[in-house]
């Protein structure tokens, strides 16, 4: 089967689709794991399977707004989360737990999540076919 | 059973590759099938051939490349994460092939487990 | 489900994360630096205690050999598997998270 078989054409939806996963739980520049897994979450999303990112721990830094990249010299990808609607992945969830203990508030974010507690967030990743980490 | 492998760090540095070599190595022996290893963030430098560890040391990316020649396993090598470590084609080691990131998806597509092993 | 833990509680908090994620009936397995969170008197040692009644923790017998951890430092409950016995873990129901 080509790789372009799974490439998104429109809205219909992909019936053998797995669930995938994506589990966030890096702050964003100390490490690359944040922005090379959000291209993964693109790929996956391109190849129309069921899609959700989860940001637990420091990942929920991921998605904060007000990113400011120009003196490290890197590249501020904060905004790509945005990008992520239109590949049908609207599935975002961040982790009521992880927000408290660093006082944010889902207003404190560029993309619309859901907040759900560690114990809700357990069930959807048990639920899952594939979970992946960074 | 079929497992998918995902390698996310390089050799020596992080234990995660040695892990993930051990638990394929005990997959296969069980009979299970790995539809393929996939090296992604610093997980490409498993693929540098022009690794010279010390002479009583394992040879990780040896050990790879034995492994996948032995048991004909799918080692693919993300082009993009390469790119950026400078993994190119005329250092790959024997057995490795480069592509993209759809080649990990396909991996969770077909695989009933994917395995992560980073750090 | 399975989870796996390969770093140590004093180190990193993915461990602590990982207990609030493990729900009744699933295995958390403990390997490379992890399992020293199997040991005696490691941080979130009474969590594991109480989860160890819901929950199966399973530490990787090669790692606890490489660091020298003997069988009798091992908190109470915590069962020793080697490579075969991770792919068993890994070969049972639920997808697997690794908590990095």
């Amino acid at each position: 089967m080509a790789e372009t078989d799974f490439i998104d054409d429109g809205d219909e939806v992909n019936e053998n689709a797995k669930k995938f996963m994506f589990v966030n739980r890096r702050a964003p520049y100390g490490t690359l794991y944040a922005l090379e897994s959000l291209e993964l979450v693109l790929i996956t999303g391109a190849f129309e399977q069921d899609v959700s990112v989860a940001f637990i721990d420091d990942g929920v830094f991921d998605i904060v707004k007000g990113h400011d990249t120009k003196a490290i010299n890197m590249k501020n990808f904060s905004p790509t989360y945005r990008a992520l609607e239109g590949y049908d992945i609207e599935k975002m969830y961040v982790e009521k737990e992880s927000i408290e203990a660093r006082g944010l508030t889902v207003d404190d974010f560029v993309v619309r999540v859901e907040v759900l507690s560690a114990e809700e967030l357990s069930a959807l990743m048990a639920d899952q076919d594939v979970v992946i980490s960074a | 059973m079929k497992f998918g492998v995902l390698v996310n760090e390089g050799p020596f540095t992080h234990q995660a590759s040695d892990s993930a070599y051990h638990f394929t190595k005990a997959a296969l022996e069980k009979g299970y099938e790995i539809t393929r290893v996939f090296f992604y963030h610093d997980g490409v430098n498993n693929a540098n051939k022009l690794s010279e560890p010390q002479q009583d040391d394992r040879n990780l990316v040896r050990l790879w490349s034995q492994l996948g020649k032995e048991h004909d396993l799918d080692l693919v090598v993300c082009v993009a994460a390469a790119l950026r470590r400078g993994l190119k084609d005329e250092i790959l080691a024997e057995g490795f092939r480069i592509s993209g990131l759809g080649q990990l998806v396909e991996a969770g597509i077909d695989a009933d487990q994917l395995m992560v092993f980073g750090d | 489900m399975l989870h796996t833990v390969n770093k140590s509680p004093f180190e990193r908090s993915s461990f602590a994360t990982c207990l609030r994620y493990a729900r009744a009936g699933d295995s958390v397995l403990l390997f490379e630096d992890g399992v020293y969170a199997a040991r005696a008197g490691s941080p979130d040692a009474e969590e594991l205690k109480t989860a160890t009644k819901d929950r199966t923790f399973y530490a990787l017998g090669p790692d606890l050999e490489a660091r020298g951890i003997t069988p009798d430092q091992l908190i109470a409950g915590v069962k020793i598997v080697d490579y075969g016995g991770f792919v068993d873990l890994a070969a049972g129901e639920g997808p697997v998270q690794a908590w990095l």
